[in-house]
């Protein structure tokens, strides 16, 4: 496997260090490809001439507003939409035409579509018998399963008698039981509570690894997304906006709306004041006289706007100037202060109105802390903080 | 508070009591009264059978008259020596029959309906109730003009060669023609109850199936067949239960030979004038058709608790 600049997608899984990243891989053959897709529905485009090419053994995750095409894109993977235009292949083979009871992939739903007549056993056991897998192997199957999602004790139980999280958790075993080559799980564990839904994630991540399958998920919840997968998706209005790690979809994001997406940012209106080979120098619209510097190459000319954008973690507030001279620097005024345990969120007033938020971990137990609100605060961040945005 | 739950409790008891009160009235007491018939003895006489209750000659009378009542009749009707169990047995088979030609012509129209276009379900909806508008017996007898040997189905079965002109289907006045009659007839009955569990059916299910490898035929046989059974169920009790009694459509359409208890009935009670025998056969009947009754608000009762 090729080494590239993505390396950083080191994870650790269940004990097992990971260093995988075949997108970087010119020889490496993807096993699902999208190929100028187009969904249309009547007159409205819910998929848009979308390429996509996603690896075996490769977790990926779509991100999206609701609406923008992810279920869709799951839908014609695993045939029940056919695409308008364009083209799919699963492992080299054009997958158009297919029904989708001869795919090689499986799909959670949405909705969870289980069975109502029949028992969260039977349930389970359904894409096994289908198979005419061995009585004795369906039932260990089965087991395995129900001991995956914790539902031992309910298997005799038909869906109308469990709560939503744990129908949800019987269409996931249902979906994983036939363990296939792609399995499309859509929001698989949006009714969980955090708790469990985090066990769920690491059980899903360690599943497949151990089984070598390839993951294609949908969430609402982007911290599961940079949790389990390999890359990212995020898209919008049936494209795709940016396919990168997790890392890189957070730290280096390519446009506005994949930073405002993607956690919590501050986007500064600004215009290229200088720029030299890796150092770009900015005057932002909040901040007029002040020269902002931000570390990067950027394809911006001097005087174009861009837009500066700062992860509130990467945002310092003092009462103080900061000593460093390099450092950039921005006054304002304490607005609001939230306290979320961990965190306390300083939002800041700066002297156009704007506001900015900064995050800063609570080390120790402080209960009168020492910024308080109408403090004058200046906000400081490195040059290698912010991200130019021309997007 | 014991004010307050008492209102909510009499309002629920009232809220109870009507329909019973509605069934005993209409169905209870007419029914006691045929019963108290079908234990007379026939007579000549203002009603014509006896004894009759009449408390104005005292109670002494009334309790001798009590004392003259019997299950004669039901001897008469269940003895092998005359042609009621046959009749009976004659209808359960007719109606059973008809009952399965029903579901296999009601099925797939009402999957059709089911899985057609939203904009146009209440419209298929509407042709199938459409020949409510027009009278039954009306009906019935638009299938003679159809069947009979000089009828449309022969004329147009000569006038395509199928059929030579000297030998006409001979289909009026046979069992066939009852068959053809109550399939038309009930149709609706059958199709409404099936259309409705159908069209609850959530079409997501099928597309888990086939994505679990299951072809749409098995599907269909493991998926929308077992969702669809309350349907069918109730579909088949509603023309069963209706159809054992029947009595027009093997008048009309049957010939002397359809032997169903119906027909029997109305023969005892207008031709041989036995209103005791007859309401013995209508009391009978009655036992015959609450075994499905019951059967079905059993069914009903488990599918409530299973929701
Ligand atoms: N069968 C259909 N007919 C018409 N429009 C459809 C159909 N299916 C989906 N759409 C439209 O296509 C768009 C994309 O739908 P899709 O279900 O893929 O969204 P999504 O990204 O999964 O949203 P969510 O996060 O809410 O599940 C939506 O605007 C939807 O209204
Ligand atoms: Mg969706």
């Amino acid at each position: 496997m090729s080494t590239g600049v993505a390396e950083k997608t080191q994870k650790t899984v269940g004990g097992i260090r990971r260093t995988f990243a075949p997108w970087n891989d010119p020889q490496a053959v993807p096993l699902i490809r999208y190929q100028n897709v187009t969904k249309r529905f009547g007159e409205f485009t819910a998929v848009d001439n979308l390429s996509l090419d996603i690896y075996e053994r490769e977790f990926f995750a779509l991100l999206g507003p609701s609406g923008c095409g992810k279920t869709t894109l799951m839908r014609m993977l695993a045939g029940f939409e056919e695409p308008t235009e364009g083209q799919i292949t699963l492992a080299g083979q054009d997958l158009v035409g297919t029904p989708p009871y001869k795919r090689q992939t499986n799909m959670m739903f949405q909705s969870y579509a289980l069975f109502p007549h029949m028992s969260v056993w039977d349930n389970i056991a359904f894409g096994l018998r289908q198979d005419r897998m061995e009585k004795g192997a369906v039932a260990a199957r089965v087991e395995e399963m129900l001991k995956l999602v914790k539902l031992e004790k309910f298997a005799k139980r038909k869906p109308h008698q469990l709560s939503g999280g744990q129908r949800q958790r019987v269409a996931l075993a249902r979906s994983l039981a036939k363990r296939p080559k792609v399995l499309l799980l859509d929001e698989p564990l949006g009714a969980l509570d955090k708790k469990l839904r985090e066990e769920t994630q690491f059980e899903l991540m360690d599943i497949q690894m151990e089984l070598g399958m390839t993951f294609l998920i949908v969430t609402h919840d982007q911290e599961e997304a940079m949790t389990v997968a390999d890359r990212i998706a995020v898209m919008n209005h049936g494209k795709l906006v940016q396919v990168a790690p997790p890392a890189v979809i957070y730290e280096q994001p390519n446009s506005r709306y994949v930073a405002d997406f993607v956690g919590d940012v501050n986007i500064l209106d600004a215009k290229v004041t200088a720029l030299a080979p890796g150092l770009v120098t900015l005057e932002a619209e909040a901040a007029p006289g002040m020269k902002l510097t931000a570390t990067q190459e950027c394809e911006a000319k001097v005087g174009e706007s861009v837009a500066l954008a700062l992860r509130p973690e990467k945002l310092r507030v003092e009462l103080d100037p900061p000593a460093d001279p390099n450092v950039n620097c921005l006054t304002g005024t304490i607005w609001d202060i939230g306290y979320l345990g961990d965190l306390s969120i300083y939002h800041v007033e700066l002297p156009n109105g704007t506001r900015v938020k900064a995050a800063k971990p609570n080390l120790t137990r402080m209960v009168e802390r020492p910024i308080t609100w109408e403090d004058k605060v200046y906000v400081s961040f490195t040059p290698d903080a912010g991200v130019i945005l021309t997007r | 508070m014991a004010v307050k739950s008492g209102a909510r409790s009499s309002g629920r008891w009232l809220v109870v009591t009507i329909p019973y009160l509605w069934l005993l009235a209409l169905f209870l007491v007419p029914f006691l009264i045929v019963f108290k018939i079908s234990l007379s003895q026939d007579a000549i006489a203002q009603p014509p059978y006896l004894p009759t209750f009449d408390l104005s000659e005292g109670w002494a009378a009334f309790k001798d008259a009590f004392g003259e009542l019997s299950f004669e009749n039901y001897g008469y009707v269940l003895s092998w020596d005359n042609e009621f169990i046959e009749a009976y047995g004659s209808s359960l088979w007719i109606a059973g029959i008809s009952t399965i030609l029903l579901l296999l012509v009601g099925y797939p129209i009402a999957y059709g309906m089911a899985r057609a276009p939203k904009s146009i379900r209440p419209t298929l909806l509407m042709l199938v109730i459409l020949p409510f508008w027009t009278s039954f017996l009306i009906r019935v007898y638009a299938w003679i003009g159809i069947l009979s040997p000089e009828g449309l189905l022969n004329q147009l079965l000569i006038a395509l060669g199928i059929i030579s002109p000297d030998a006409p289907l001979q289909i009026l006045a046979t069992d066939t023609a009852v068959y053809i009659g109550i399939v038309y007839s009930y149709l609706p009955f059958m199709i409404l109850p099936l259309y409705s569990a159908l069209e609850k059916m959530d079409e997501t299910l099928l597309e888990a199936a086939a994505d679990l490898g299951c072809p749409p035929f098995a599907a269909f046989w493991k998926i929308t067949w077992p969702l669809s059974l309350p349907g069918v169920f109730a579909g088949c009790l509603l023309c069963f239960i209706p159809a054992v009694g029947e009595f027009v459509i093997p008048d009309l359409l049957g010939g002397s030979d359809t032997l169903m208890i119906g027909k029997v009935l109305w023969t005892e009670f207008s031709v041989n004038r036995s209103w005791t025998v007859s309401s013995a056969v209508a009391v009978l009947l009655l036992m015959v058709l609450v075994i499905p009754i019951v059967f079905y608000q059993n069914l009903q009762a488990r599918e409530v608790e299973g929701r």
